[in-house]
């Protein structure tokens, strides 16, 4: 099977062909404002490394920040109505309550507090009110706002007030997109409504950016289907990306720490991609990131999404280097992508992390004679200062005394030599695009969170359900039945309720399905 | 505003809820939602003024509210916001009193919130100190019962305006059970209000100062962040807390008895303790600690696991494999220690006969609310 991965990062987007494990061709072209150009640049370049024709190709996958760094600048962002099921519950937290002023101001601060919602063991909080719900159906179309969504209390539960409340603001708001909490989050109402929001409010940005992504593949003559990474690291289809923009958050970490696993054949260590800004370090198990334990933020919004848990810092390969009176100073700030107009050997003006390794001779880039006059010492306590950095992030995300080996990806990797706080150091071929690599070896899961009452069916039971919940969610999104495993079962009992209440968490995932 | 309090600012808010998430050792709840609750009270000008104990006249009432249910309902299904004040005014007519100012039952987990919300709502001020110094997961367990507190009118609420009053509860046992069970009726998530104490009574029983060690610890949490100091170091410097134990957890077990989640962690040590096994016995708080099948902490002396590097408090439902914790041990006050307490609190109480109480030792005091007062 013949794929390609494509990483749409804020800088650059790269590209691989991969023919099963082996990659065939890597490269990089510039993110450019309207993504398709980028997209074309680094597809057309990859299949011409690869000299194979577009119709080889069985399969495109693709990781985008584009709608994570959209809701971090708060742009493109379009006007939303939350609408929350659940009165007279909940009347003390409107929606967005915890949000950051401008966000909510982006998007209008439109919340509506509407009867419905269950409890926890299914009975309704309050009947459904429909004239109620058709009432604020009118305001939300009389403020001209296209985009929807619907919390209801309990709703990963039963998803029926949800529901029959899309169905009201479907009839009464023809085209507008309407986002059900149910259908991205889980237990936890404030979090889940605002992944619920965020996805609604990406919506308009969402179909633009998949026909970009269309229109870049059609250009190119490549005809197969294509997948969107998600936060997990694993796939859905275009269609479905389509109405869950919000998945694809943190996708580019998650990507890159799976790439990183797979070019280097080391399923457990530590990952430290290293950009033209930031340096992202994580740690990874059985080839998978480690997932974040406490409630990641996106944007300064809280979200329960399963997320690597990653530590980053400025340091990458345009990280400005200046010497004080307290010694050398490196990042946070950086060139970015002007590394090629505003580095020293490169021309420009600004002392950078890549100036030094060129003039300390480990790297051939751009003009060294530009760099020579760099003073033997300033490059030694340059170096020395990375390292440290370097260190201190790969000590913090360390899981075991045990001496794992610290795989260095990304652009930036030329800053690392050969050891970190003693740890042997990876570098596996193609590591500067290790993110589209993880890209491209992405599966296909399935996940479910539900409370069961294990009085009334059985522990065993309740998990076999949820087991199979999940695997119908995976096949939905496009995995092989045969090919499902179950990675992650957790079941937490209830504390303080009768009838052996228990949350059962289980996560499968296969190999997608390749037609 | 009377001179001996200080008025809670807005910016107190999420260091308090902090704190309360660590003194509530593993259970409580997540104060997160009652702290956002009472932050939008603030926002809309509710003030809460924090009094010492002996700030009232000693025939004053004082009333004490919490939420009862499930942590995961608390999450899920918010409350209305006026559970709690309605249950109050419901036992003070009952009991014929009104009360001027409320108190906490448990400063640990969310129910340090809720008498703090309530009393944003009710514009009343509020005690500095708890029933507990801690999380316990039965009403009972409180220095007010545990001392003598008549257990009845006691009065529950829900979001929808229902509300139950217990005229006559025999003991302190017959209230809880009839709370827990029509709690569950109401959606596991109300507002429960017990009889209103006189202010000697609470100056006599209840554990001082405990709103105000609750909003220093998360004061030198979120401090020690921001300077990224060792987060676990300037607690213990602090707080007079000792450091148990340093581990990865390897294995959680769980399961439910009666409504409770009864399990066990086991944490392979780290550091000073490498080589050595911890294991921590979880009754929705964390109960005893031993280390190479040595108990080194008991109930009701307070077990704290925190996130060894940001010193996120981990309470016992987020407990999981991989985690690395700093055990972290507070002695219990006084009060909690005597005899008539351990019989409630200590650890044959909740299910190890062959245990005895010992008492964790001292380290230092923790900061005063005199130390509060005079830092503003």
């Amino acid at each position: 099977m013949i794929r390609i991965g494509i990483d749409v990062g804020g800088t650059n987007t790269d590209a691989v062909v991969m023919d099963g494990g082996a990659v065939l061709a890597g490269v990089k072209a510039p993110t450019t404002k309207d993504v398709m150009s980028g997209v074309v640049a680094a597809l057309q370049k990859a299949l011409e490394a690869s000299r194979l024709p577009a119709s080889a190709i069985d399969v495109v996958m693709i990781g985008t920040t584009h709608f994570t760094n959209a809701v971090v600048q708060r742009r493109d962002l379009a006007p939303t109505a939350a609408v929350r099921l659940a009165l007279p519950a909940t009347a003390s937290l409107p929606p967005m309550v915890d949000w950051p002023e401008d966000l909510r101001d982006a998007i209008g601060n439109h919340t509506y507090l509407a009867h419905g919602g269950n409890e926890f063991d299914g009975r309704a909080i309050s009947a459904l009110d429909e004239a109620e719900l058709r009432r604020i159906a009118a305001d939300i179309k009389t403020k001209g706002i296209r985009s929807v969504a619907i919390t209801a209390v309990f709703s990963p539960v039963s998803t029926d007030f949800e529901k029959r409340a899309g169905a009201i603001f479907e009839s009464a708001l023809p085209g507008a997109h309407v986002t059900l909490s149910s259908d991205i989050g889980r237990i936890g109402l404030l979090e889940r409504e605002n992944a619920a929001i965020m996805n609604a409010c990406l919506r308009d940005l969402s179909k633009l950016v998949m026909d970009a992504f269309r229109a870049a593949l059609d250009k190119c003559g490549v005809k197969c289907r294509f997948f969107l990474t998600q936060n997990d690291g694993t796939l859905m289809d275009a269609a479905y990306a389509e109405k869950f923009p919000v998945l694809t958050f943190a996708s580019g970490p998650t990507n890159s720490m799976r790439g990183a696993a797979f070019l280097s054949g080391v399923s457990e260590a530590v990952v430290v991609d290293i950009g033209g800004t930031t340096s992202d370090v994580g740690s990874l198990h059985k080839g998978f990131p480690r997932q974040a334990t406490v409630a990641v933020e996106v944007g300064g919004v809280r979200t329960n999404f399963r997320m690597p848990d990653v530590f980053s810092f400025g340091l990458g390969g345009g990280s400005h280097v200046v010497d004080g009176p307290n010694g050398v100073k490196v990042g946070p700030l950086s060139v970015g992508y002007r590394l090629t107009e505003d580095a020293l050997v490169f021309g420009g003006a600004q002392m950078t992390t890549t100036d030094i390794v060129v003039a300390a001779g480990r790297v051939d880039l751009g003009d060294k004679n530009r760099v020579a006059s760099i003073p033997k010492d300033l490059i030694a306590r340059t170096e020395a200062r990375i390292l440290e950095m370097l260190e201190n992030a790969v000590e913090r995300t360390r899981l075991s005394p045990e001496p794992l080996p610290v795989i260095v990806v990304g652009g930036g990797s030329i800053l690392v030599k050969d050891k970190i706080g003693g740890l042997e150091v990876v570098k596996p071929n193609h590591f500067a695009v290790a993110n589209a690599v993880g890209a491209a070896i992405a599966q296909v899961s399935g996940e479910v969170d539900r409370v069961y009452a294990l009085a009334e069916i059985g522990r065993a039971e309740a998990l076999a359900d949820a087991r199979a919940k999940a695997t119908q969610a995976a096949v939905a999104a496009g995995a092989r039945e045969d090919t499902i495993e179950v990675v992650d079962v957790e079941d937490v009992p209830l504390a303080y309720l009768p009838g052996n209440a228990t949350r059962v968490r289980v996560r499968v995932v296969g190999e997608l399905n390749v037609v | 505003m009377s001179s001996k309090g200080y008025l809670l600012q807005e910016s107190d808010l999420l260091p308090l809820s902090l704190g309360a998430a660590l003194l509530g050792t593993g259970g409580g709840g997540n104060p997160y939602i009652g702290m956002l609750r009472t932050r939008e009270l603030m926002r809309k000008g509710a003030q809460v003024e924090v009094l010492p104990l002996d700030a009232l006249p000693g025939d004053a009432f004082v009333g004490s509210v919490g939420g009862i249910g499930a942590p995961v309902v608390g999450v899920e299904k918010i409350k209305e916001g006026a559970e709690c004040l309605r249950a109050l005014r419901a036992v003070e007519e009952a009991a014929g009193v009104k009360v001027a100012a409320l108190i906490s039952a448990e400063i640990g987990g969310a129910n340090a919130m809720e008498p703090i919300s309530t009393a944003a709502r009710a514009g009343l001020p509020v005690l500095d100190g708890d029933g507990m110094g801690r999380a316990f997961p039965e009403v009972q367990m409180s220095t007010y019962f545990i001392y003598g507190l008549e257990p009845w009118p006691g009065a529950i609420a829900d979001d929808k305006g229902n509300v139950v009053v217990f005229k006559k509860t025999v003991d302190m046992y017959w209230l809880e059970r009839f709370a827990r069970h029509i709690a569950v009726d109401m959606g596991a998530g109300a507002g429960f209000a017990t009889t209103p104490m006189s202010a000697s009574f609470v100056r006599r029983v209840a554990v001082p100062g405990t709103v105000t060690q609750a909003l220093a610890i998360g004061r030198t949490i979120l401090t020690a962040r921001a300077k990224r100091q060792d987060v676990v170091g300037r607690l213990i410097a602090t707080t007079g807390a000792t450091l148990l134990f340093t581990g990865k957890v390897t294995d959680v077990r769980r399961e439910l008895k009666g409504g409770f989640a009864i399990g066990e962690a086991a944490l392979a040590g780290f550091g000073d303790h490498a080589g050595a096994i911890g294991r921590i016995a979880i009754q929705n708080e964390n109960l005893v600690l031993w280390v190479d099948g040595v108990p080194v902490a008991i109930v009701p002396d307070l077990i704290i696991n925190v996130e060894i590097d940001t010193g996120e408090p981990i309470t016992t439902e987020v407990l999981r494999y991989g985690q690395r914790l700093a055990v972290l041990g507070l002695p219990a006050h006084e009060l909690m220690k005597s005899k008539a307490a351990l019989e409630v609190v200590g650890p044959k109480a909740f299910g190890y006969p062959d245990l005895d109480y010992r008492p964790l030792p001292y380290m230092a005091a923790s900061p005063t609310f005199e130390s509060q007062r005079s830092a503003r």
